[in-house]
């Protein structure tokens, strides 16, 4: 590979508005058009994404266990939790869509889990195995975390909606506050995350 | 200035003025911020889009719409944000009662129910985020409609960065699809303008999100 870094011709590109700079001698140097701070790479980016991805994964557990809404119709007190709301998907209505949502509460979930905890782990390593690859996941991950918050979005429209008194009513439960901070902590995580570590690698490496 | 024959701009602000017009003249550097690889940019040809050379990623794309274009786009979305917030989502019917929402209603509801930390967040990333994003964008492209940068340009460009991960109105278009699929099992169900007004406004964000506003800084120069 012979197109060069920006790290070995001694430059910096700003990461809001892309102007590309002589690299700074000190560590607080800003950008001078924008005014962000100029870092070469993004500050502890390894240490505070897994601090904020195992967070993210303790939050997941309460939000799978714990119910998140309640249906009460005629004094019957029914409890979903996300996959028994996904499975009454299934059968009451629509398969597909129960698809949808296994996929942004679960899949989603867990495959960021995996890839961000597979890229800290391979970049800790200095590992060149797959690169592009890895490149590619990550972008993946970035590009599809935030559809996990479709969940939240049913709980909270399905709260407003149904409101008939003793007929029929639907309640939040705490299951869906803990789905929706897993959500946030997962994309602050891949924010944090740099992958420009991944390429970081000395000839001895 | 002691180097002029790269057209970089030095990370010193009492050099900023010269760096300016340094950059605007000479040929881009384009860096790949998924691996920091140094490109060489160039001007588009319509359809085209620019790759990172070692990581794949998409370092640039041509675009049709210029500030005007824009702009349109932009006050369009705010019309249609604006249709999609007072006009109630969906209604449900059971027996002889009716019960709609609207986006408030559904955040005044979960800040009730107890999941405050819930109705926050659908604030933000359904309401805030998204007015903002639209309110700031149209203030900038309105003064980048003659090359000029508006009052506050850095500070709002930056902010946009910021918010571009934030907004969630396309993931709330999806949730509203599967609460009436839900809800039709037990209730009748009538969608109402509101989900058609997001539907569209889903729309305009998918042709959005395809605009790097980076290149509001290189069509632009200070006032």
């Amino acid at each position: 590979m012979t197109a060069p870094r920006a790290q070995e011709l001694g430059i910096i590109g700003c990461h809001v508005c892309g102007l590309v700079c002589r690299a700074p001698a000190s560590d607080d140097a800003a950008c001078p058009r924008c005014g962000a701070a100029l870092h070469r790479r993004r500050r502890n980016s390894i240490a505070r994404t897994w601090a904020l991805l195992v967070a993210a994964f303790i939050l997941y557990i309460p939000a799978n266990v714990l119910p998140i809404m309640r249906t009460v119709s005629l004094g019957d007190v029914d409890d979903n939790t996300i996959i028994s709301g996904v499975v009454e998907l299934w059968i009451k209505g629509s398969p597909s869509l129960a698809v949808i949502v296994f996929t942004a509460s679960i899949v989603v979930p867990m495959t960021k889990f995996l890839v961000l905890g597979t890229l800290l782990a391979s970049t800790q390593r200095h590992s060149r195995w797959a690169l592009r690859q890895r490149a590619r996941l990550y972008r993946a991950v970035e590009f599809i975390g935030y559809w996990s918050m479709l969940d939240v979005f049913v709980v909270a429209l399905l709260t407003a909606l149904v409101r008939f008194g003793f007929l029929s009513q639907v309640e939040p439960l705490p299951g869906v506050v803990f789905f929706g901070l897993t959500v946030v902590l997962t994309m602050f995580a891949s924010m944090s995350f740099d992958p420009r570590l991944m390429w970081d690698l000395s000839d001895d490496d | 200035m002691s180097t002029p024959e790269h057209g970089l701009a030095p990370a010193d602000p009492t050099d900023s003025a010269a760096a300016g017009r340094l950059h605007a003249s000479s040929p881009r550097l384009v860096i790949c911020e998924h691996c920091d690889t140094v490109h060489r940019g160039h001007a588009l040809a319509p359809g085209e889009a620019m790759r990172c050379v070692r990581c794949d990623a998409l370092l640039a794309r041509y675009h049709v719409l210029n500030a005007d274009g824009m702009l349109a786009l932009v006050l369009t979305a705010l019309i249609v944000f604006l249709i999609a917030n007072v006009w109630p989502v969906v209604t449900l019917g059971l027996g002889s009662q009716q019960s709609s929402t609207t986006l408030w209603g559904t955040i005044v509801m979960m800040w009730e129910q107890g999941a405050q930390l819930v109705a926050v967040v659908a604030a933000a990333t359904l309401f805030f985020f998204p007015l903002n994003k639209m309110l700031m964008l149209g203030w900038v492209l309105f003064f980048a409609r003659e090359g000029r940068r508006a009052p506050g340009f850095a500070s709002i460009m930056k902010t946009l960065y910021y918010l571009q991960p934030w907004t969630m109105s396309e993931v709330f278009v999806l949730g509203a699809i599967v609460s009436i699929v839900k809800a039709r099992a037990y209730f009748d169900v009538q969608p109402d303008p509101g989900i058609w007004a997001y539907g569209v406004l889903m729309l305009l964000i998918t042709v959005f999100s395809g605009i790097d506003l980076r290149s509001l800084w290189d069509v632009t120069e200070d006032a």
